[in-house]
């Protein structure tokens, strides 16, 4: 099924995030959501999620049965080995075998009984991705997944995601705000600004990709100028430095 | 080949031989940790004040009829023990201590898991323990002396609120004081509210649970003795205000030492309990 937003308006208060968003994500599409902090981008994916109790709004809103929320925290809980964690209120009487499944495809096996303090920033943040895999999600809403994740694990945490999502095929949401993330993993890319879509880009680069393909340029310019950050410093760093 | 294993075979430059950096280079961090805990720390501190004690004694430094030495002490106990007596008066204080203990426990575990869970129960519980925790409960002993009579189960009920304010007030504020990130995670997960309660809410409520333990077993035995003292006709309390009417020192120091081991050997067991439970956490005691 589908995710399908209609008109969809978030305040808090008297300020209001998100102006009448209307969105459609096809099954099985890789999305990407860039924005500004304070764009949005989060109170949409909270929305989608349905985590968004007591915050007023209107529209119309349909998303999948199965949705996995990966955050930018592991948010795995520490009195719980691993996997423990990765089965945590999964369902079906065969939870345990799909957990250990879960993390040896995100490379954790053997790891099941460590506790999560054992565990580094990029492991956590895997353990993280099986916890969401164990529910065999038609939509993974993502929340700047990587965001706390150094740059060296962060490339590899990419090649993860996209490798997994090759073999599930869920519906992705991924909200970041680094640009070239989003052109590297996803295939269309949304700019929230200021509450309104205000570009929808559909990235034509075949997979894997690399960050050294000349063909980003393209698409991290169109996305730069429509997230309002002007390049023209690295152009001409004299008019820059003048004006 | 051979060339290399001689050159892995080298020994590597330790830090302690690595030379010394000149002026304006760093130095290596301070550690902070207190470093490894020694064997059977705890009981260094007590067996030294003890070594102390007993040397005073021995070179006459302290008056005997003050404070009378240690083996005069323990002669007391041996003898008082193989009467009969002191037998008898440390079974009834561990009794009262203990069912005290118990009843404070669960009593302040279900008010807290009341008031911490549900907001009707907060509504009604809440308020109240705090107007009980406002009352000193020695100020109680009056009342409940009339209305309980000067037998055991006023001792008992005392305690019990001695020890329930404690673990109430500790085991509600953990349960409140839960991590929002947590509850956010247990509604992605649709979680039962039965799960969420027993995989999240509880075990991370268990640390705040065992600080209001440990309050809870010093205050029982806090409480223990001063109801001895005053109001009862058995029990170690009374063996020491009977030896105080008859001058008798060593066996009011024995009466201490005993009450000292018995809340050390309580704490003792709370933490090992701690421990064992909170596996899980690595802090600077560990």
């Amino acid at each position: 099924m589908a995710t399908h937003v209609e008109q969809l308006t978030r305040s808090f208060g008297p300020r209001t995030v998100l102006h009448g968003i209307d969105l459609h994500i096809p099954d099985g599409q890789f999305t990407a959501l860039l924005g500004h902090s304070g764009s949005g981008k989060s109170t949409l994916l909270r929305a989608i999620a349905g985590l968004d109790h007591e915050v007023t709004g209107s529209g119309s809103l349909e998303a999948p049965e199965r949705v996995s929320v990966v955050f930018q925290d592991s948010r795995l809980l520490p009195w719980l080995r691993v996997l423990d964690n990765v089965i945590l209120g999964a369902p079906g009487p065969d939870a345990l075998e799909r957990g250990r499944a879960a993390l040896a495809e995100v490379g954790l096996g053997g790891r099941e009984k460590a506790w999560p303090s054992q565990l580094s920033g990029g492991e956590a943040q895997r353990a993280a991705l099986a916890r969401s895999l164990v529910w065999e999600p038609e939509l993974l809403l993502a929340d700047e997944p990587f965001g706390a994740l150094d740059a060296l694990t962060r490339i590899k945490m990419h090649a993860l995601t996209r490798e997994l999502w090759e073999r599930h095929r869920p519906s992705v949401l991924l909200v970041t705000h680094d640009v070239d993330e989003a052109i590297v993993l996803a295939d269309r890319v949304l700019v929230l600004d200021e509450g309104r879509i205000g570009l929808d880009l559909t990235v034509d680069i075949p997979h894997p990709r690399s960050y050294r393909d000349p063909r980003l340029g393209e698409y991290r310019e169109r996305l730069l100028a429509a997230l309002g950050v002007v390049e023209d410093y690295a152009a001409n760093p004299q008019g820059a430095a003048a004006s | 080949m051979t060339d290399l294993i001689a050159a892995s075979a080298a020994p590597p430059i330790s830090r302690a031989e690595a030379p010394v950096p000149q002026g304006g280079a760093r130095r290596p961090a301070r550690r902070l940790a207190p470093g490894k805990r020694l064997p059977a720390s705890r009981l260094i501190g007590p067996a030294l004040v003890v070594a102390l004690w007993a040397i005073a004694s021995a070179t006459g430094r302290l008056d005997p009829g003050f404070i009378p030495a240690p083996w005069t002490v323990l002669r007391t106990g041996v003898h008082l023990w193989t009467d009969g007596t002191l037998r008898t008066d440390v079974l009834t204080s561990l009794q009262r201590a203990a069912l005290g203990f118990a009843l404070g426990l669960t009593g302040g575990v279900v008010l807290a898991l009341l008031s911490g869970l549900s907001r009707t129960g907060e509504a009604l519980i809440d308020g109240t323990v705090q107007l009980n925790r406002a009352v000193p409960t020695l100020g109680l002993i009056p009342l409940f002396i009339l209305w309980l009579g000067i037998g055991e189960t006023f001792k008992v009920a005392i305690i019990a609120i001695v020890v329930y304010i404690p673990i109430y007030l500790n085991l509600h504020s953990a349960l409140s004081g839960i991590d929002s990130r947590f509850v956010e995670l247990a509604e992605v997960l649709r979680l039962s509210r039965l799960t969420f309660i027993r995989r999240i809410v509880i075990p991370g409520a268990l640390p705040g649970f065992f600080v209001g333990l440990r309050l809870g077993v010093t205050g029982s035995w806090l409480s223990l003795v001063v109801l001895e003292q005053i109001n009862a006709t058995s029990g170690l309390g009374y063996l020491m205000f009977q030896a105080q009417n008859y001058g008798q020192t060593d066996v009011i120091i024995l009466g201490l030492a005993i009450y000292g081991v018995f809340g050390l050997v309580s704490d003792t067991a709370v933490r090992l309990i701690e421990r064992r439970v909170l596996s899980w956490r690595r802090t600077l005691s560990n």
